[in-house]
C-alpha cells in the first residue's frame, strides 16, 4: 500500500550510503576513467575489488548463496553512490543475471551459480536483447534444441551490458516448452564476443554470438519469462537510483560552478538565467529521488510495483538527461571539453535512458497499470 | 506531556466531540463551534485558541478521524484564507485578546477572511507597496488600492499590510493590520478574470479607519508578519498530499477515456504527465514525513513551483486531447463575467475552464520566477541579484 511506505532511510542504510560514498571518493580517479573511456572493455578494477572486499557485489543475493542478503532499498542506496561517480563497474549486469537465476533457478542451480557471482570472482550478465527496438524481450530468435540428453544453443544477442568483461552469460532462448534461460560460460566452445564502441564507454556493450554451443541440461532454467521480467524490473530500480545519484552530482557541480565563476563582475549564479536552471534541476532531482525510492521500497508488492517501476523509469530518465545537458550549458566551454568529467555524466545519462527498453515502452506500461 | 499522553488526550477528545455532537444530526456551524471549544480546531494551539497545546503532528490524526466520521470539514474551503493563512498569523503574532476575538468565528465561518497585500504597483515586489496608514489618536487612517483580493466581497475581515513610514527602506516601514471589510471607506469591486469569473477583487481604501487594537505585532514589523502569511500560503498551495490520480490529472484521464483520439502518442504523453504528477505527490508525502520527523529538506520547498508548471501543462494537454471539441465551450458554461461562487461544480471542472484557470498558478502566491529565485538563493545558496533599492528610503525608489 503506497500510503504506508516510508521514505526515511534507516541508520544502517544511511551508513551504507556514506561508506560507499567515502570509498568511491577515495578510489575513483577521473583521469583513469577518461583513459578507460577510449577502450571497449572498461572496468575499474580498483572499484570492483574494493566492492568485493566490502562484500557488496552480491548485495541482493541471499546469504546462503554467498551474498549480503540486502533488500532492494539497500541496492538502491549503493547504486545511487555508483551513479554519482559514474563508476565503471559491471554491477548492473551482475544484478540482472543473478536476479534471473534467483527467480528461475532450482536450489541446486542457485548454489552452483550464485556464490562466484556474489564474490565478484565472475562477472555475469543477462543476454536477452537482439534488436535495437526490442521492448520487453523474451527469447527472441535464439533457440535451444535438445540433442544427446543436453541442449544446443544458437542465436545472436546484442547490446549485452558488460559483455567484454563477462565470464558467464545468462541467455534467453526458445525451447519447445517456452522461454528458457541458459547459463553459458564465455569460454565455452562456439561463443564469440564482439565488443561494441559504446556511447557510454564506462558501461561497455557487446554482441555475443552463440554458434552450436552445447549446454548441459543442468545449466538450463525452464519457464523463465517471469524471471526475465523480474530481472528487468530490478534493473530499473538500479538504474533509477543511479540516475538520482548522477543528477545529484550534476546539481552540485552546476551550483558550485555558478557560485565561483564570475562574469560581468558577478558570480554567474546571481543571474536568473543560470539560477533558474539550477532551481529546475533541484525540483527534478527531488522528484527523481522520491520515485526511485518508491520503486525500490515496493518491488516485492506486485500491484504497486506495476506502477512504481515504469513511473521511476519515466521520471528519472528525463530528469537525468535534462540535468546532464543543462550542466554542460552552465559550465559553458569547459563543460564541453574532454578534460572535464561532465561528458561522462551526459553520456551515461543518455545511454541509461536507452537500456532495458525505451522510456516510451515504460510509459505504455504505466498507462496500462493505471487504466489510461 | 509525553508523546503517548498527548496521543491519548487527542484521541479521547475526538471521541467525546463525536459522541456529544453526532455529525449526522449536528448543524455544521454548531459542530465547528464544539470542535473549536474542544481544542480540535488546530490541536497545537493553546487551550482557548482552538487547541490542546500538543504537537502539530496530531493535526493529521484529527483530520483523519473526523473525515472517517463524516464530520463537516468544508469550513477549510469556505474560509480558506482565514483558516489556511490567517489562523497561523494570529497564532504567531496576535495578542491573547486578538486570538480570542477572531479565531472562533473564523473557524465556524461566521466571519470570512481575506488578504490584502498586492497592489497595482507592488506585485512580485510586494514590499514596495504604497498603501498608507497614518496614526490618528487610537486609530489609523488608511488610503490606497489593493488588488487580487480573493473572497473580499464575502469577507468580514481583511489582513492588510500598509506603509507607516515612507522614510525607511521598503521592508522596514510596514505595519500589519486587521481591517473590517464592512467599514466605511472600504470599496470592493469584482475583478473579472480570463475564465469570466470574479474570484478576485480590487479593494479601495479611502480614509478608512482601523482601531489600533487591530494592529498585529509592532509598528514597523509588518514585513515579518507578512512573511509568516506567505509561507503559510505557499504550503497551502503546493504542499497538499492529495489522493493519487485526483485533481486535474484525474480530469485528464477521464477526458482521454471520454473524448480522446485513441492515438498512442497522446496516451504516452498522458502517462508521462501522470508520472510527473505522481512524482510531485510522492515528494509532498516525503516532505511531510521529513517535516514531522523534524528533518525538513529541500523537498519541502519544491511543491509550489512544480505544481504551477505541471498544472499548466496537464490542463493544456487535456484540452489538446479533445481535438476540435477542445475549441468549443461545453454546454452550461459560458465565459460571461460572473461573480465567484454562483457556478455549478461540474462546470467549474470542465477542461476548458481548468485550462484557463491554470494560467494563474504560476503568478498567484509568488510567481514561478520568484519561486525559482527562492529555491536558488535560500535552498541552493546562490547569490542574489544586485539590488538597486537596498537601504534606500522607500519614497526615493522609482515606481511604475
Amino acid at each position: 500500500m503506497v500510503d504506508a511506505i516510508t521514505f526515511a532511510k534507516s541508520d544502517e542504510q544511511t551508513m551504507l550510503g556514506s561508506t560507499v560514498r567515502d570509498f568511491l571518493e577515495a578510489t575513483v580517479d577521473f583521469d583513469a576513467v577518461r583513459e578507460m573511456s577510449t577502450t571497449e572493455d572498461a572496468m575499474d578494477a580498483n572499484v570492483w575489488n574494493g566492492l568485493a572486499e566490502m562484500g557488496l557485489i552480491g548485495l541482493h543475493i541471499p546469504e546462503q548463496y554467498g551474498g549480503a542478503g540486502f533488500g532492494a532499498t539497500e541496492v538502491g542506496v549503493v547504486f545511487q553512490e555508483l551513479g554519482r561517480k559514474v563508476a565503471a563497474v559491471p554491477l548492473l549486469s551482475n544484478v540482472l543475471a543473478s536476479t534471473a537465476i534467483l527467480s528461475a533457478g532450482t536450489d541446486e542451480q542457485k548454489s552452483r551459480f550464485l556464490p562466484e557471482i556474489a564474490s565478484g570472482e565472475t562477472v555475469a550478465t543477462l543476454a536477452v536483447y537482439e534488436g535495437a527496438h526490442d521492448r520487453a524481450p523474451m527469447a527472441g530468435e535464439a533457440s535451444l534444441m535438445s540433442r544427446d540428453g543436453g541442449w544446443v544453443l544458437n542465436g545472436v544477442k546484442r547490446y549485452v551490458t558488460d559483455a567484454p568483461n563477462a565470464g558467464v552469460f545468462v541467455v534467453s532462448a526458445s525451447t519447445p516448452d517456452g522461454v528458457a534461460l541458459a547459463v553459458v560460460p564465455s569460454d565455452a566452445s562456439g561463443v564469440l564476443v564482439a565488443a561494441t564502441n559504446s556511447l557510454d564507454a564506462t558501461r561497455p556493450l557487446g554482441e555475443v554470438t552463440f554458434n552450436e554451443v552445447s549446454v548441459n541440461s543442468d545449466d538450463v532454467m525452464a519457464d523463465a519469462s517471469g524471471a526475465i521480467a523480474a530481472a528487468m524490473d530490478m534493473g530499473v530500480v538500479c538504474l533509477a537510483a543511479e540516475q538520482v545519484g548522477g543528477a545529484q552530482w550534476c546539481l552540485e557541480t552546476s551550483v558550485e560552478y555558478a557560485k565561483n565563476r564570475y562574469q560581468f563582475g558577478r558570480a554567474i549564479g546571481s543571474f536568473q538565467a543560470i539560477k533558474h536552471l539550477c532551481a529546475d534541476m533541484l525540483v527534478a532531482v527531488e522528484h527523481s529521488r522520491s520515485v526511485a525510492w518508491h520503486a525500490s521500497a515496493t518491488i516485492e508488492d506486485a500491484k504497486e510495483s506495476a506502477i512504481a517501476v515504469p513511473l521511476a523509469r519515466s521520471v528519472c530518465s528525463d530528469a537525468y538527461v535534462k540535468a546532464a545537458g543543462d550542466t554542460i550549458q552552465i559550465l559553458g566551454g569547459i563543460g564541453f571539453t574532454w578534460e572535464h568529467e561532465a561528458h561522462l555524466y551526459f553520456k551515461r545519462a543518455k545511454s541509461t535512458s536507452l537500456l532495458l527498453g525505451s522510456v516510451d515502452s515504460y510509459r505504455d506500461r504505466l498507462a496500462d497499470a493505471v487504466g489510461i | 506531556m509525553t508523546g503517548s499522553d498527548q496521543a491519548a488526550l487527542v484521541a479521547e477528545t475526538i471521541d467525546k466531540l463525536l459522541a456529544d455532537n453526532p455529525p449526522a444530526t449536528t448543524e455544521p456551524k454548531t459542530f465547528w463551534g464544539a470542535q473549536f471549544d474542544a481544542g480540535l480546531a488546530w490541536v497545537d494551539y493553546e487551550p482557548g485558541d482552538g487547541g490542546l497545546g500538543v504537537s502539530p503532528k496530531y493535526r493529521e490524526l484529527v483530520s483523519r478521524r473526523l473525515n472517517d466520521a463524516d464530520a463537516p470539514m468544508w469550513n477549510r474551503m469556505a474560509n480558506i484564507i482565514g483558516i489556511g493563512m490567517g489562523a497561523g498569523v494570529l497564532a504567531a503574532h496576535g495578542t491573547k485578546e486578538q486570538r480570542q476575538r477572531w479565531l472562533r468565528p473564523m473557524f465556524t465561518v461566521d466571519e470570512v477572511w481575506c488578504q490584502l497585500f498586492s497592489e497595482p504597483g507592488a506585485g512580485s515586489d510586494v514590499a514596495g507597496l504604497a498603501t498608507r496608514a497614518v496614526k490618528d489618536g487610537d486609530e489609523w487612517i488608511i488610503n490606497g488600492q489593493k488588488v487580487w483580493t480573493t473572497l473580499a466581497h464575502l469577507s468580514k475581515w481583511g489582513m492588510v499590510v500598509a506603509r507607516t513610514d515612507p522614510d525607511q527602506p521598503k521592508h522596514k516601514g510596514l505595519t500589519y493590520f486587521i481591517v473590517d471589510m464592512e467599514s466605511d471607506g472600504v470599496d470592493i469591486r469584482p475583478l473579472y478574470q480570463i475564465t469570466g469569473e470574479a474570484e478576485f477583487n480590487e479593494v479601495f481604501f479611502e480614509d478608512a479607519r482601523i482601531p489600533d487594537s487591530q494592529r498585529l505585532d509592532e509598528v514597523g514589523e509588518g514585513w515579518r508578519v507578512a512573511m509568516t502569511t506567505l509561507m503559510n500560503e505557499r504550503v497551502a498551495i503546493g504542499g497538499n498530499t492529495v489522493p493519487r490520480g485526483s485533481g486535474t490529472i484525474g480530469v485528464a484521464v477521464e477526458t482521454w477515456k471520454k473524448s480522446g483520439s485513441g492515438e498512442q502518442s497522446d496516451r504516452r504523453e498522458l502517462a508521462r504527465l501522470w508520472g510527473e504528477v505522481e512524482a510531485m505527490r510522492l515528494t509532498a508525502m516525503r516532505a511531510t514525513e521529513n517535516m514531522t520527523a523534524g528533518v525538513p529538506g529541500p523537498e519541502g520547498s519544491t511543491g509550489k513551483l512544480a505544481w504551477a508548471d505541471l498544472n499548466k501543462e496537464v490542463t493544456s494537454f487535456t484540452v489538446s486531447m479533445m481535438g476540435l471539441e477542445g475549441a468549443t465551450i461545453p454546454e452550461g458554461y459560458t465565459l460571461e463575467p460572473t461573480v465567484y461562487g454562483t457556478r455549478m461544480t461540474e462546470r467549474v471542472l470542465s477542461p476548458q475552464r481548468l485550462f484557463l484557470r491554470a494560467r494563474a498558478n504560476s503568478i498567484e502566491g509568488g510567481t514561478s520566477e520568484i519561486m525559482r529565485n527562492i529555491l536558488g538563493e535560500r535552498v541552493l545558496g546562490l547569490p542574489g541579484e544586485p539590488r538597486v533599492d537596498k537601504n534606500v528610503p522607500w519614497k526615493e525608489v522609482p515606481r511604475g
